[in-house]
């Protein structure tokens, strides 16, 4: 019987810290355990008691990397509870900033967290002396996704400009033409990432996977749909807590979230795109093409492509919304809060992001559930390893360890929203 | 001519106990700073840290750190001359922080002038408010330090 054992303490380039574990018995892969060290947040919890209005801003905190998602799914359940439906240019502002934060984050996992697995090198500062130029491009692309968030959130990191009901404050036309101007650079500086990105060398690797995503009638989907797959899901948002679940796993701090009838599921740019295509702008569509992406794209590793080409795109949807702005009269909606539930769906960076909130007649909340999408993933992400170590399993243990991080990866985890992340270890006994 | 040509840079999480020592020390030192002195706080994330210090000659950044030194530790290191080893600054949650921030400007020759590092040993990184006795201690000691290195690097020497 042959023994291998890998150990590695630290995955790096995810968001928070955690492990996994894998154990090889002869050459098999005899388990796989994501393992989640730090405890639970809590959020859930320490939202009873609390204001319907804190709640955007109370989970904002739950993530550094995505706030703008937590602040729109807070903001779109309690609408849901009261009855209040904002629209109009309210609604195009709250499109503009969540493609702001889509372009910081995956611009972020794309140039400085992923591509230097694809190119060889242990991290973005060694990629960095042999590419300058394109960490460049990196940087300054991200930067125009910081600009717009701190423009319409008040700040970069933890913006505090999103309310229910609309914002505090809102842009005059003068003040969105700056970030206008970059984003003309952006749009094109997207568009050699797509092309760049798709020079890469991908590993031949697909699964029959159920990808679930917001749908919207005309719209790629930001805040608002159904929530379908191309398993024949077909749902309202009110109707989630009666297809998915969370299950406690031991190994993990982290909840599992899965279909009740089917099991795990993906979420994310890849499922976006899978179910939603035909809803990107015509630019976005075009330059996938012509990079030899099909409408429906299977192979995680490729998400890198697709990622690149949802920051095109929310550069140019970002563009189509400030031409068409006029400033609003009102910044919000006013809000008459009494006894309700309401729930909110939105798409996050890295996939759907569900709250629930039960609130009373003064508009404290009861109870909360919010579901990341990193939890979602979780169970997904675990199967891709069951599948994808065997076909590695004769690497030396420190290259198959370099090989199980770039799957993980594929994912973009943010172990921040589902409790916190990384480190890898491979056993072999 | 730079208005600020030197750049005082707090990082932390004033929410995580210790983390937030290097807010506290920059606030500390923007209640008496001279008028070429710009003092800003942020969270550590890398690409906003790369952008904050691009204009600046003189950057001195002060954040808590996690190295397995005695709490309250004070390191500093001269970005020039020292690499900034990564696991000092790994407590932090962002896969692209400090370390990674000052390596990629290295890596990219845009490392300002001058560029010092304090990093203070922190003891609990739990969350909650406040700094642990041994930081609290250090912060002051920081504070002074800092304070000497302006007036070292002041353009009106």
């Amino acid at each position: 019987m042959k023994s291998r054992r890998i150990k590695v303490d630290c995955l790096a380039r995810v968001e928070g810290e955690g492990a996994l574990y894998v154990k090889i018995k002869d050459n098999t892969v005899v388990d796989i355990k994501f393992k989640i060290f730090e405890p639970p947040r809590f959020f859930e919890a320490f939202l009873r008691g609390r204001t319907y209005n804190e709640a955007p801003d109370i989970t904002a905190r739950i993530c550094g990397i995505c706030p703008i998602a937590y602040q729109m799914s807070s903001a779109h359940a309690m609408e849901d509870a009261f009855g209040v439906k904002v629209d109009g240019q309210l609604r195009a502002l709250r499109r503009l900033i969540y493609c702001g934060e889509w372009i910081e984050s995956h611009v972020l996992h794309v140039y400085m967290l992923h591509a230097p697995d694809f190119l060889g090198y242990p991290d973005a500062i060694q990629m960095a002396k042999d590419y300058p130029d394109i960490v460049q491009r990196g940087l300054q692309l991200k930067k125009t996704g910081n600009d717009l968030v701190a423009l319409l959130g008040g700040r970069e990191i933890h913006p505090i400009n999103v309310r229910v009901g609309g914002f505090y404050k809102v842009p005059t036309r003068q003040e969105l033409a700056p970030v206008a101007e970059k984003l003309k650079w952006a749009r094109d500086a997207a568009l050699e990432t797509v092309r760049w990105t798709a020079t890469l060398h991908f590993p031949d690797f697909e699964q029959d996977y159920e990808f679930v995503a917001l749908r919207h009638p005309e719209e790629y989907p930001f805040n608002e749909g159904r929530l379908v797959s191309n398993k024949g899901l077909d749902i309202s948002v009110h109707d989630y807590d009666n297809h998915f679940i969370e299950e406690h796993i031991q190994h993990s701090n982290a909840l599992h979230s899965v279909h009740k009838g089917r099991g795990s599921y993906f979420v994310g740019p890849l499922a976006r795109y899978n179910l939603n295509f035909d809803r990107l702008s015509p630019l976005a569509q075009e330059t996938a093409c012509s990079v030899g992406l099909s409408h429906v794209c299977r192979n995680p590793f490729q998400s890198i492509i697709i990622r690149s080409v949802e920051v095109l795109y929310a550069c140019d949807e970002a563009l189509r919304i400030i031409e068409q702005y006029e400033k609003p009269d009102k910044p919000a909606l006013e809000i008459q809060p009494h006894a309700a539930v309401g729930y909110g769906c939105t798409e996050a960076p890295r996939g759907i992001l569900y709250h629930r909130y039960r609130i009373d007649d003064n508009g404290v909340i009861l109870d909360a559930k919010i579901v990341p999408p990193t939890s979602q993933n979780q169970k997904t992400i675990e199967n891709d390893l069951w599948q994808y170590i065997p076909q590695h399993i004769k690497l030396p243990n420190d290259q198959l360890t370099l090989q199980c991080e770039q799957a993980i990866r594929n994912y973009d985890p943010c172990i921040s929203c589902a409790t916190h992340f990384l480190k890898l270890k491979i056993d072999r006994v | 001519m730079n208005r600020h040509p030197i750049l005082i840079i707090g990082v932390g999480n004033a929410y995580r106990g210790d983390d937030g020592v290097g807010l506290r020390i920059a606030q500390d030192i923007k209640k008496k700073s001279p008028d070429y002195v710009n003092v800003i706080e942020q969270s550590g994330e890398g690409i906003s840290l790369m952008d904050s210090w691009k204009d600046a000659d003189t950057v001195i950044l002060i954040d808590a750190v996690h190295s397995g030194a005695q709490p309250g530790t004070i390191h500093r290191f001269d970005v020039h001359t020292q690499t900034i080893p990564a696991k000092f600054f790994h407590y932090s949650t962002h896969a692209f922080g400090v370390a990674e921030a000052i390596e990629l400007a290295r890596a990219l020759k845009q490392l300002p002038q001058n560029f010092i590092v304090y990093g203070i040993e922190g003891k609990c990184f739990e969350a909650g408010i406040g700094l642990s006795l041994e930081v609290e201690e250090s912060a002051q000691e920081v504070v002074k330090r800092v304070k000497q290195d302006i007036h070292n690097c002041s353009p009106l020497k």
